[in-house]
């Protein structure tokens, strides 16, 4: 006989699986609403627009981040490659001011792809865990951007009038920075979804001995995550070009703790096998709007960062819960009942 | 007699040989699997039967001989190329991956894909409720593997083993953690299998369950072939003679004790799903052996009594004095020792030196005012490594740098110079060279004629019967027999183990 009914475990399984976003969305309005009634102008289209474009580097960064944290590994480097995609891209265009911008935006994405390389190859091949490897490249990176930067600053006045309408512009009231995100989000999502090599993220993450067993190629597809991951934090490097204008040697300096917070909030599971990259990104919203928030609210600086770690700590927290109510209520009932 | 001609076997093993290091654990073994027929693989522990299932999975490769598929020879570089060959394994405990539902744990790899090839899900589920349907078992494909009880995780590797149109199945052990039900039930879904033209390889200690099953059988016994042939002229017995069929050897120097008053005294000891009433005592001056099959609770009492883990009921006695259980600190001040199983992670601090090994166990008796000196750890060392004859370059080494042997020595050094009454010793001789062993015997049996009491796990026959007093015998968790040494025959104790107490 044939189940027609979805079962009380999938049931189970789907509803946790949910919760997770709901309880993003629904933090989200916790935060907004009475912010709101503060300042109603938090709430207004160009309020929103803002929210959204704050949210945006860390939401990309995220994205990429996930495809390395389902694997059971991390990805510390983003923020050093970001921030040497930055400022090679934005040199680039200052030497060469005839440079077309999407050419800018593909060396940028370039840069990051080779950083990424490097990462995969360590951890896939050179079977040294992730978190030495990309700690290690985060400052590799960092150095070497610094080296090359030798102190200079790019400035607005030397990047392309167009790179700099990009960073502000919009396409039908959105900003052009938030559909990009948006792009680089859906696609992550897609792939990590519906494509075989993206579940085989899922199943390493999962288990990995017995990934090897069902033959799957474990070191390829943990080299792709770390070169997505790469690749998307250069784009996210010539991104920042396009909105900040002005470039150091220190551009996203500690960005990719925010980013495993961000990835970590949304619900994927730090030691890999679940989570899903809209979760991630909605994660990075809910940050940034955090963080927006108590601007609005004249909450002093320095407790932004003590409630971004607590919420950190309170979202583990509640995702351990889960999986272990999640694991017994599994346990609990046979599934014979169909 | 007029045979009709047997259908070509779809896998073949010929003469096939694989060692690890100086450990031959198969030496010309050959197998054939025939389409439609259940082949039942015995043997007994450390025969080289998971070694032969590793070699069809691909996970191995063998030194020598041919593996043959639908009578070409094969080279397997990896378990892809196995599965690609038709052969799928079930492990005895199945590794699916719980994050992910059943459906993608059956097709991991070969998701049946859609338009731009992504993953047609829907396509998916229905696939794999029609493969539950072929096996008549229900469950839900979008569920979550993580939870599914062991018999269901099978259930679903044998879907992922019809899924690519596996033709030999291997069960490695399938029913040792099922229910009776369960097992009806995988023995229906194994008949399914047959009646579609598989061949099964089917791996269990339990005779009963292989008589119901297999047609056929082949014994392994020290890596080697022994016999292979039909069941159905077959008696349990006639298996078992098989399976050890062994001359005792004189390796196992027991010297004659009279044994002396009772020191350890086991009451009905309980453990909830891993062992169950389980009643013994040792006396001094004596050596019990405790035997049964991988899994039979022997491990598992050894550790409840030393107090790592709880038990739920029964007490345990100790030189008359009753033993506060769960509690290691509280074992050894009774004077119990144990030398546990897995010598490197259990019984040594493998990157300490050897002589910070040996004094572990007595850092309360070498310490002044909280301080360790370092001279008195070294002369404790010193003087049991002299008595135990500790071949090291020099103390200070790292335990890991010892051969099997001599870091068994050092576990025992450890021990002894507590000076215990009573001496638990888990598998003590488990790869170890032949002259070590003999003498890790030598000292045990020293050790019970100063008077201790030793309680030895063991899934060496010879070495149970060579050296015990009395022979326990371990069955699921209970204490199915308790043998003199007059009485003690392999055949006996491997008939207790398999669960077949002889009346």
């Amino acid at each position: 006989m044939t189940t027609a009914a979805p079962s009380r475990a999938r049931r189970v399984a789907d509803l946790v699986g949910r919760a997770r976003e709901l309880g993003i969305v629904v933090a989200l309005a916790l935060v907004v609403i009475p912010t709101a009634f503060v300042n109603p102008r938090f709430v207004e289209a160009q309020g929103i627009r803002d929210l959204l474009l704050n949210a945006s580097v860390v939401a990309v960064l995220a994205a990429g981040q996930t495809l390395v944290v389902v694997t059971r590994n991390v990805d510390l480097s983003v923020g050093s490659v970001l921030g040497i995609s930055a400022f090679l891209t934005a040199q680039t265009f200052a030497d060469h001011p005839g440079m077309p911008i999407v050419v800018g935006m593909l060396l940028g994405t370039l840069i990051g792809l080779v950083c990424g390389a490097v990462n995969g190859l360590l951890v896939a091949v050179g079977r040294v865990p992730s978190l030495v490897v990309t700690l290690g490249t985060l400052y590799v990176f960092r150095g070497v951007d610094f080296a090359l930067a030798q102190g200079t600053q790019i400035n607005a006045t030397n990047l392309p009038d167009e790179l700099l309408a990009m960073g502000n512009g919009r396409l039908f009231g959105i900003p052009v920075l938030v559909l990009i995100t948006l792009a680089v989000v859906a696609a992550a999502a897609l792939y990590l979804r519906s494509y075989r090599s993206g579940r085989d993220l899922y199943a390493i993450g999962s288990n990995p001995e017995a990934a090897v067993l069902a033959g799957i190629p474990v070191p390829r597809r943990v080299f792709t995550a770390f070169l997505l991951s790469g690749t998307v934090a250069g784009l996210a490097g010539a991104l920042w070009v396009a909105r900040y204008g002005t470039v150091d040697a220190a551009a996203g300096t500690g960005l990719e703790l925010q980013v495993v917070a961000a990835v970590v909030v949304g619900g994927v599971a730090i030691f890999g096998g679940s989570g899903t990259v809209v979760g991630a990104a909605l994660g990075a919203l809910l940050l940034g709007t955090i963080a927006s928030c108590l601007v609005v609210l004249r909450i002093p600086a320095f407790w932004q960062q003590a409630i971004s770690g607590a919420l950190l700590i309170g979202a583990i927290t509640v995702d351990r819960l889960l999986a272990l109510r999640l694991a017994r209520e599994l346990r609990g009932r046979s599934d014979h009942d169909g | 007699m007029d045979l009709p001609p047997d259908p070509p076997p779809l896998v073949v093993l010929d003469g096939v040989a694989k060692s690890f290091g100086a450990v031959q654990a198969l030496s010309d073994v050959s197998i054939a699997l025939v389409a439609g027929e259940a082949h039942a693989l015995l043997g007994e522990n450390g025969a080289g039967k998971s070694t032969l299932i590793k070699t069809l999975a691909g996970v191995h490769r063998p030194d020598s001989g041919r593996v043959l598929v639908d009578g070409v020879e094969v080279r397997f570089s990896g378990p892809a190329d196995a599965k690609a060959a038709g052969i799928a394994v079930i492990y005895q405990e199945p590794m699916l991956f719980g994050d992910l539902s059943i459906a993608e744990n059956v097709y991991t790899g070969r998701q049946p894909l859609k338009a731009g090839r992504r993953i047609d899900t829907k396509a998916m589920h229905a696939h794999t409720a029609a493969l539950f349907d072929r096996l008549g078992v229900v469950l839900d494909p979008a569920r979550p593997a993580r939870g599914l009880s062991i018999a269901d995780q099978q259930v679903v590797e044998i879907a992922k083993a019809l899924s690519f149109d596996a033709r030999v199945v291997v069960m490695d052990e399938p029913t040792a953690a099922l229910s009776a039900r369960e097992v009806e039930r995988l023995f229906d879904v194994v008949e399914v299998l047959r009646a579609q033209g598989t061949a099964v390889l089917f791996v269990s200690h339990r005779l009963d369950e292989v008589f119901a099953l297999c047609q056929r059988a082949t014994v392994l016994r020290d890596g080697r072939h022994v016999w292979d042939g039909p069941l159905e002229d077959e008696t349990p017995d006639g298996l078992v003679r098989r399976m050890v069929g062994r001359e005792l050897s004189a390796l196992f120097p027991k010297q004659d004790t009279d044994a002396g008053e009772v020191l350890l005294d086991v009451r009905r000891l309980t453990r909830e799903g891993v062992f169950t009433d389980v009643s013994f005592t040792v006396r001094a001056g004596e050596i019990v052996g405790l035997s049964g099959l991988v899994g039979a609770g022997r491990t598992e009492v050894a550790r409840a009594v030393f107090g790592i883990d709880g038990v739920d009921a029964g007490e345990v006695f100790v030189n008359g004095r009753k033993l506060k259980l769960g509690s290691p600190t509280a074992a050894m001040a009774a004077g119990i020792g144990l030398v546990p199983e897995d010598r490197r992670q259990q019984g040594l601090v493998v990157d300490a030196s050897v002589e910070r090994n040996v004094a572990l166990a007595s850092l309360g008796r070498l310490s002044r005012f909280g301080l360790l000196s370092r001279r008195s750890e070294q002369r404790l060392a010193q003087d049991w490594a002299l008595k135990l004859r500790i071949k090291t370059a020099r103390l200070g080494a790292p335990a890991a740098t010892l051969s099997g042997g001599n870091q068994q020595k050092v576990v025992l050094a450890k021990w002894l110079s507590r000076r215990p009454s009573v001496l638990i010793v888990d598998e003590p001789t488990r790869g170890i060279d032949v002259g070590t062993k003999a003498e890790v015997h030598r000292l045990l049996s020293e050790l019970a004629g100063e008077g201790v009491a030793v309680l030895m796990i063991s899934s060496e026959l010879p070495e149970v019967l060579g050296m015990a007093d009395r022979v326990l015998v371990m069955h699921e968790g209970r204490l199915v027999d308790d043998i003199p040494r007059a009485d003690a025959t392999e055949e006996r104790v491997a008939l207790a183990a398999a669960g077949r107490v002889a009346s």
